[in-house]
């Protein structure tokens, strides 16, 4: 007798808990050859709003890690990625028509921007702040800090590496994130929040919701709480909407031109000009000692 | 004198409250309202005038921003006895009260002489309400001749300050004894001399212990004031106390107030929240109502 595949239905991840939504609504994911291939959840604004106050609360617990610490941690969420290689392979391969090969190396990849921002994290205050030079008795620093929480709106493709770039760049500065998963293939995004929970990221640093972007762009734009938002190849009039959200609380909106070939090479995925938009700079006066 | 609560039967009635679906106006009108009922609280050793004077100018006001109709002020600042004077002259010509811990809260274990002289100074440096705690471990030695008999002294010192009764339910270990120390407090409280409206209330908790107020020994209590408000037409007031930050919770209560005690006890002169975290949730909930956006918790002083 054949047997009946058990296809998985995926819950969101909210406060470090898998959660579904509050709206009870999903959505069939189908693969490139038209069967259902998994669930997901179709989120509300309602889970979005839920996901910011966890971001929140997680807020102070990661941005006062010590940059070494949080450095670790990202290390350690890449050895977990690392050990679900072939899942995600072909949680990419589902509704993408490429060899697995291809797929792996879009893991792979994914693993080692991790792991270049997990260096970053105890540097890009070196090369982000400056000592300013002044004239009198007294050293000018500016640093930079943390902004809060930030949104992260994965592109479709590539759909794991896009989103752990995204994902990377806030969190290696200390900012609490709220991933929202492509609607096209949100199965990477979902499995991700599998390997948060098996990481040491704290509860609430992560938050991952999955669903219609395009319904969520008003609530993510005009949350006052939400300092930031990152995406990439987002359509002209998606980008017009979010900015106009953003406008009232003076959100930091940045739209990645990243492309094709550009998301396989580190040295621009995980430059700490894209941890650059994602805090905020604070100088101060002290005094010297002549 | 004793009630048999049925544990089971209380946990899922104050589940049902919560189940209630509040929208639009109603939730307009309830958050608000929660607004006006709360007693805006610092007891911390670190309090200092400056705090308490920042605190009282946030009860008047709660909020800076533009909003119409105009948001009411909270009921009351509640500070340690030795900040009474400072929050007195801060809230000068304000509706809004001052209210004192005293009788050596929060555990009360002082001798009675000094809780009770707590008392008078308090109400002498202009306190308007009294919140006092029980002695616990009288209670739960089944003394509670001496329970009363103390509370009825505390009640004479407060002469015409109202007086807020502080059971501290997370240590009467049963809702039986919660009803208990419930009934106990307001027959002591009669056994001085009459009470109007809302000059007695019974209170949950200290904030210092936990559990706080919970909604099953929150309706335990109400139930013991719905029973003598049945006996004797005389309303006493109640007031729930810690762990109450959101202003769904605050929500649930109404409901349950509303559900148990009837609409005379959905107002600030007989039912308040014992609060400091909550304040800035109602506000974030009115702003979200009224602009249609979600608001920051940094949108809001701290107090």
């Amino acid at each position: 007798m054949a047997r009946l595949t058990v296809a998985k239905t995926y819950k969101m991840y909210i406060g470090g808990k898998f959660t579904r939504t509050e709206s009870g609504r999903s959505i069939a994911i189908k693969n490139l050859q038209g069967e259902v291939a998994a669930h997901v959840c179709h989120a509300s604004r309602k889970d979005f709003r839920g996901a910011v106050e966890c971001a929140r609360g997680a807020f102070s617990t990661w941005s006062d890690c010590t940059g070494y610490l949080r450095g670790q941690i990202l290390y350690r969420m890449a050895e977990m990625l690392e050990g679900r290689r072939d899942e995600f392979a072909s949680a990419i391969q589902t509704m993408q028509k490429m060899t697995i090969a291809a797929a792996r190396k879009e893991v792979d990849a994914s693993v080692d921007c991790l792991v270049q921002f997990a260096g970053w994290t105890d540097k890009f205050q070196q090369v982000l702040g400056c000592a300013n030079p002044v004239a009198g008795a007294y050293y000018n620093f500016t640093t930079p800090q943390a902004q809060g929480v930030v949104a992260v709106i994965a592109p479709h493709t590539p759909s794991l590496l896009g989103l752990v770039a995204l994902l990377g760049a806030p969190l290696c500065a200390g900012n609490t994130v709220i991933v929202v998963g492509s609607d096209v293939n949100p199965i990477p995004a979902a499995i991700l929040g599998e390997v948060c929970q098996t990481s040491d990221i704290p509860s609430g640093v992560i938050n991952i919701v999955t669903g219609v972007q395009s319904e969520l762009y008003e609530h993510i734009a005009t949350h006052r709480q939400v300092a930031g938002i990152y995406s990439a190849a987002l359509a002209k009039k998606d980008r017009v909407e979010i900015e106009q959200g953003a406008a009232d609380s003076m959100k930091r909106v940045r739209f990645s031109t990243l492309d094709g070939d550009d998301w396989f090479d580190g040295s621009i995925t995980a430059s700490p000009w894209n941890i650059e938009p994602f805090v905020e700079m604070k100088t101060i006066w002290h005094p010297s000692a002549c | 004198m004793r009630h048999a609560i049925d544990t089971v039967m209380v946990e899922q009635r104050a589940a049902s409250f919560t189940r209630r679906s509040i929208k639009t106006d109603s939730k307009q009108q309830g958050l608000r309202l929660a607004l006006s009922m709360i007693d805006l609280t610092t007891l911390e050793g670190k309090d200092s005038p400056e705090k308490v004077r920042s605190l009282c100018h946030k009860a008047v006001t709660p909020w800076e921003g533009i909003i119409e109709p105009h948001l009411p002020s909270v009921a009351a600042v509640c500070v340690y006895p030795s900040l009474v004077k400072v929050a007195k002259r801060a809230l000068e010509g304000s509706s809004v009260n001052v209210a004192s811990v005293a009788t050596g809260f929060p555990s009360g274990q002082y001798p009675l002489e000094v809780r009770l002289n707590d008392v008078v100074e308090a109400v002498s440096d202009g306190a308007d309400e009294i919140d006092m705690v029980i002695n616990r471990g009288a209670f739960l030695s089944g003394c509670f001749d001496e329970v009363a008999d103390e509370i009825a002294q505390v009640r004479t010192a407060c002469g015409h300050a109202h007086l807020k009764i502080i059971l501290e339910t997370g240590e009467l270990e049963t809702l039986e004894n919660v009803r208990l120390a419930s009934d106990i407090a307001i027959q002591a409280s009669a056994s001085v001399g009459p009470i109007a409206d809302g000059e007695v209330f019974i209170k949950t908790s200290t904030g210092k212990v936990s559990p706080a107020a919970t909604m099953p020994v929150t309706l335990v209590m109400l139930e013991s004031i719905r029973d003598y408000y049945e006996q004797t037409g005389v309303r006493i007031g109640m007031k729930p106390a810690g762990g109450i930050k959101t202003a769904k919770q605050a929500l649930h209560y109404l409901v349950m107030v509303k559900e148990t005690l009837g609409n005379d006890w959905l107002n600030p002169h007989l039912f308040r929240f014992g609060a400091s975290s909550l304040t800035n949730d109602v506000l974030r909930q009115i702003c979200k109502q009224q602009t249609g956006h979600y608001t920051a918790t940094y949108d809001f002083s701290e107090a």
